[in-house]
């Protein structure tokens, strides 16, 4: 008995699939929070706020695009604190390199972080290292690349104008960090959407075995991602040189888990194989925000990391729970 | 010591796995000091019943009384409280413990918590020696003991627990002559204590030797028991066929003159230790080669040797003539060779199941359907909705997770997902198990289709039906070999049972009481 | 023998670690410009019982196939607590370093409920936990400092030497494994927890008790490194909530354990090996310090050894034959 709907059937019931539950309550939380914060102080609906909260949201945005990624397998890479950093240090060192130097500032700082990503994934891809041991060790490698580089001092390497200008400036009042990241993003959902190695991406995280016997070459596409999570993360540490004018030590540190509940706010399944990047964009937004209000309500460092910490548990207990292993 | 009262009866038990009765109102008794051997084709319901009595899994309906008490077990260790002891397979192992402590997991001796390393080993000892194994160090840890041990080791555990009734199933399958005879006299001792035995085996001549009672089960539902001993092996063969014939199969082509063209897949001496041993076969285009035999004597592993996933293979494999070395199953589907593999379990292998119906049923095709790994959607669409048409899958549009769909029409995406790339040789591993009637109809139909198109299909089912309706020649594999290739008119459901009991009945009709050596 | 074979093999990975922890400390002692003195000895010793109880802390979380990324929290935190309540009286003193290691059982219960009941991945809880317990952390002491009624006389006993020759941090090191990690090996805990580790089925199916083994191996990690942070108290005479440091003590705790013998993906391996494991890392910047290697090479030295460590552990997965099992 044939069965087969198309059409206009079927868009109606794809629309009705793809309302994703936490998705929509990450953009309900933003909501939420926007209102709370109305009542705090009329200065968080205005358009200054929401787009300075779009310009510092999209260093992580950047970031946390590369972690997705790397989360839809069903792997985690914990070597962003310092490959952001590292992005950061050696493009701002190409920068003081003459103008050859300057012009390559940002190619060389994304080069290092997609070396770096390379590593990763020949690991876990090719080796079979679990991932967050290899993303730890990778990290405390960059870690001693740099102390060693840098002498444990802060660079004295500022920024190139290019950085400055991607980060700090604005294009008819938008800030162009934020168009950065809108860029990237666009990036990262046609691949996702309309790529073989989003497809296969998606197809790795649900079940590698499958995509295996299906012919699929998983050992490269897990490298790649890692790849793409390194130079992303090594762009985003680029980016926070030149909005701060320069690189500094432990830059990369503030990234990492907000980076993790970002992704992990917006519906990505930890175990992978489920997300879209609508959500990641709302988590990094509902991160932000939450960074900022904290901040402003004056609520102390500590007590912004017990709010992340217990948050992600929630998050994770609504969603992100195993199944019962018999 | 005989007994008239049955320790342990099972009445009017049925069990169903969705679309599949495992058991149909069966039944079972069973006698204290005594050895009751269970036989059956794949299928018949062993594995089900067994578990039910070990209570790994609760019956839909019927009733189970010990001593005549109705009893009803909610886990395994329940059962165990009642003195029902099922020796597992392997899994139950915990590989980095020691012998010993893998012995005594579930009781060890000691006291206030701590284990009296002592006594824990003088228990093992103990265990072992009366199991038979004596030869097993019990400070060796299990990941470096062969399957044989641990099934000495998995015996030793079970004597441990006291059993009144100790099920073995398939218990001495790894094990060599020499070690099969201590269990034996181990058995026979536990026997002569008043423990009541079941014994489920393939093998003829164990049972001769062991069995007191026997029962033939077929179809869900226990046919006969008879005292051993009384039946032929052919009454025995008998007993196990001669179902009514559930599947219709489209006719087969007669059988093709021989060609001069080289077979499409070739295969020769195909080894890989230690599952695989000097496998040679070929497969004409158009041609269906089935895979026959018991459970686990290498189908699985020649088939994924065949696609690419077995590191390690010697022996030689050509396609249309020319050798061809597979390292993985992207070259084995790449457009050279063409083969596809329907794998197993399609929950794991076969699908993603929180992924839709048409990512699914692409995936295997992305690159083709690709420009420059960006895919072209309407492609895709036609392709889906093609195959969704070919195989009539019933399903509420292309983007729900296909996991949502029915047992058969998720078998269906799964074989969809290959057809899309027109294989020449497809190698399909059991596809119709756990499928209904209907879907399997449609199955054989649409084997049949592709071998008329041209297409090389290697076969492996645990159903004899399938084998004798769908293929032109089976291959019978016992323990890694081919024992023997059946052609055309030889494929009977006789000859396959006895081939995978390992009775050569080749001859006709054996005499009577015909004893088969190991 | 065979019996001593067999014990042999079982230890193979704490006697490596031994090995080359004996080997990198006669090296660093030969080159020393003091040589063999017990001050040597002292400060070798006080450094390294840190890390080394903060690595006992990982193996038992990582023996039951998880992982612990907040085990240097829960440390600095203790630290923290530390430097208010170890002060006083000496009965006040006691109930303070019970009140410490109470802390650490509590932060190792919070982690082992959400593994269990929540049914989360210990990678992701241990992270999201950490942040909480630093929180906490930096919420009592938001600026290093002490208590104005440190006992610095406990804390100096615990940190000097015993009879002017062994330094006493081995001494209580050695305690903690007499009394805490052998009868927790020879435990029937202690079993089940290398059994979880090993294979979860089979734990399952040998009727072992699963769930008190994993919250057993995580409170008992959370009170070792609430010790590790005692001593950083009695170390420092502060507390400190810093978050460099927690993240270096989770991260080197993971490299103790590696070198250590320990199997990352559970099962195998003893606390006795971490140990090994935590010196001989920590050994590799003293080596560094005697040969004139820039103390600024130390850390990419201490990283590259530990991903040597971990590629090397995973080498055996190249003899894999049916590459389906390389998938989980």
């Amino acid at each position: 008995m044939l069965e087969a709907t198309t059409g206009l059937n079927d868009r109606r019931r794809d629309w009705r699939h793809r309302i994703d539950v936490p998705v929509a309550t990450a953009f309900g939380c933003i909501v939420l929070l926007l209102v709370l914060g109305s009542f705090y102080s009329s200065n968080f609906l205005s358009p200054q706020y929401l787009l300075q909260q779009l310009k510092v949201g999209a260093f992580l945005g950047i970031i946390a695009t590369g972690m997705m990624l790397v989360i839809l397998l069903g792997q985690i890479d914990l070597s962003v604190p310092w490959t952001v950093t590292l992005g950061a240090m050696m493009a701002s060192a190409a920068a003081a390199h003459g103008a050859v130097g300057e012009a390559l500032a940002i190619p060389v700082g994304i080069f290092c972080g997609l070396l770096i990503g390379l590593v990763n994934g020949v690991g876990v891809a090719y080796l079979r290292i679990p991932s967050m041991i290899i993303t730890l060790a990778v990290n405390a490698v960059a870690q001693g690349l740099m102390v060693a580089y840098t002498g444990g001092f802060a660079p004295g390497d500022s920024a190139s104008a290019a950085m400055r200008y991607l980060a700090a400036g604005t294009i008819l009042g938008v800030p162009n960090a934020a168009i950065m990241w809108l860029l990237t993003g666009c990036l990262a959902v046609f691949l996702l959407t309309r790529t073989t190695f989003g497809r296969a991406i998606y197809g790795i995280g649900n079940k590698e075995t499958a995509a295996y016997l299906s012919g699929v070459p998983t050992q490269r596409v897990v490298m790649t991602a890692f790849a793409l999570s390194g130079a992303l993360a090594a762009f985003g540490g680029v980016l926070l040189a030149g909005y701060a004018g320069k690189a500094a030590q432990s830059m990369g540190d503030a990234y990492l888990l907000p980076s993790i509940a970002a992704v992990v706010l917006g519906g990505t399944s930890i175990l992978g194989g489920r997300g879209s990047y609508l959500g990641t964009i709302a988590g990094v937004i509902l991160i932000t925000l939450l960074q900022s209000i904290l901040s402003v309500m004056q609520i102390a460092e500590f007590g912004r990391q017990i709010i992340y910490g217990v948050i992600i548990v929630i998050m994770l207990l609504l969603y992100g729970r195993e199944k019962i292993v018999r | 010591m005989d007994s008239l009262v049955p320790l342990f009866r099972m009445e009017g038990i049925s069990k169903r796995y969705g679309g599949v009765r495992a058991l149909q109102r069966a039944d079972l008794e069973v006698r204290a000091g005594r050895v009751h051997a269970i036989l059956g084709e794949n299928g018949a319901g062993k594995s089900t019943l067994i578990k039910i009595m070990s209570g790994v899994v609760a019956p839909d309906e019927g009733r189970m009384l010990l001593d005549g008490r109705e009893v009803n077990f909610s886990d395994p260790a329940a059962a165990n409280a009642a003195g029902i002891v099922c020796i597992f397979q392997e899994l139950s192992l915990v590989p980095d413990l020691s012998v010993a402590d893998n012995i005594v997991a579930s009781n060890p001796p000691g006291r206030f918590g701590l284990i009296d390393r002592k006594a824990q080993r003088r228990l093992a000892e103990a265990a072992l020696a009366r199991a038979g194994g004596e030869d097993i160090h019990p400070l060796a840890l299990v990941r470096d003991l062969p399957l044989s041990r641990r099934q000495m080791i998995e015996i030793a555990r079970a004597l441990t627990r006291t059993p009144r009734v100790l099920i073995l199933d398939e218990a001495t399958s790894a094990l060599a002559a020499a070690d099969v005879s201590r269990v034996f006299d181990v058995l026979k001792r536990l026997k002569a204590e008043g423990i009541a035995l079941l014994y489920i085996s393939h093998r003829m001549h164990e049972i001769a030797e062991l069995a007191d009672d026997c029962s033939v089960f077929r179809n869900g539902r226990r046919i006969a028991t008879y005292e051993a001993g009384t039946k032929s092996d052919n009454e025995v063969v008998e007993m196990m066929i001669g179902r009514e014939y559930s599947h219709v199969f489209p006719p087969k082509p007669a059988a093709p003159a021989a060609t001069a063209a080289a077979p499409v897949l070739e295969v020769r001496s195909l080894c890989w230790a230690p599952r695989l041993s000097d496998i040679s076969f070929g497969v004409q285009a158009g041609e269906v080669v089935g895979l026959g035999g018991l459970d686990g004597q290498g189908q699985r592993e020649l088939l994924l040797a065949l696609f690419g996933v077995l590191r390690g293979i010697s022996g030689q494999v050509l396609i249309d003539g020319q050798p061809v070395s597979i390292g993985s199953p992207r070259e084995a589907k790449a457009e050279a060779i063409g083969m596809a593999l329907i794998p197993e379990d399609r929950k794991t292998e076969g699908l993603m199941l929180q992924m839709s119906v048409r990512d699914n049923l692409s995936f295997a095709t992305l690159s083709e359907l690709a420009h420059g790994g960006i895919i072209d959607r309407d492609a895709e669409r036609d392709a889906v909705d093609e195959m969704i048409k070919l195989l009539a899958i019933k399903t509420d549009g292309v983007s729900v997770p296909v996991g949502s769909l029915s047992g058969g029409n998720q078998q269906k995406v799964v074989i969809a997902k290959w057809l899309m790339r027109k294989p020449r040789i497809i190698l399909l591993n059991d596809p119709t198990r756990g499928i209904d009637v209907g879907t399997k109809q449609e199955f054989y139909q649409l084997l049949r289709r592709l071998a008329d198109a041209g297409a090389a299909i290697v076969l492996y089912s645990t159903d004899y039906d399938e084998l004798i309706g769908c293929c032109d020649k089976v291959l019978v594999l016992y323990d890694g070999t081919v024992k023997r290739t059946l052609e055309g008119a030889e494929i009977t459901e006789r000859a396959l049972v006895s081939l995978a009991l390992n009775i050569d009945t080749s001859a006709g009709e054996a005499p009577p009481n015909a004893m088969v050596g190991a | 023998m065979t019996d001593w074979r067999f014990h042999l093999a079982q230890q193979r990975g704490s006697l490596t670690a031994l090995a080359i922890f004996i080997a990198m400390f006669v090296f660093y002692v030969a080159n020393h410009p003091a040589g063999f003195t017990a001050n040597v000895v002292q400060t070798v010793a006080n450094k390294g019982v840190l890390l080394a109880l903060v690595a006992m802390a990982q193996t038992l979380v990582v023996l039951t196939s998880g992982i612990d990324l907040s085990v240097g929290m829960i440390f600095i935190l203790c630290n923290c607590v530390a430097s208010y309540v170890v002060s006083g009286s000496a009965t006040a003193t006691t109930l303070g370093i019970i009140g410490v290691i109470a802390v650490g059982a509590v932060c190792g219960a919070i982690n082992a409920m959400i593994v269990i009941f929540g049914r989360l991945q210990p990678i992701v809880t241990t992270i999201a936990t950490g942040a909480v317990y630093f929180g906490i952390a930096l919420w009592i002491r938001p600026s290093p400092g002490t208590s104005s009624e440190f006992n610095s006389d406990i804390a100096d006993a615990l940190t000097g030497k015993l009879f002017d020759l062994v330094p006493t941090s081995v001494v209580v090191l050695l305690g903690v494994v007499l009394v805490v990690w052998l009868p927790f090996q020879g435990s029937v805990i202690g079993r089940a927890v290398y059994a979880v580790g090993s294979s979860e089925q089979a734990a399952y199916m040998s009727g072992m008790p699963i769930r008190r083994a994993k919250f057993a191996a995580y409170v008992l990690g959370g009170m070792l490194a609430a010790c590790g942070g005692l001593f950083l108290t009695f170390f420092t005479y502060s507390g400190e909530a810093s978050l460099a440091n927690g993240n270096t003590y989770t991260l080197y705790s993971i490299a103790a354990v590696v070198l250590g013998g320990v199997s990352l993906f559970g099962g195998r391996g003893s606390a006795i090996g971490a140990i090994f494991g935590a010196l001989a890392f920590r050994a590799i910047g003293d080596l560094l310090f005697v040969f004139n290697v820039d103390p600024l090479w130390q850390p990419l030295f201490q990283g590259l050894v530990l991903l040597l460590a971990v590629s090397i552990g995973s080498a055996r997965l190249f003899q894999v034959r049916n590459r389906l099992e390389l998938f989980t």
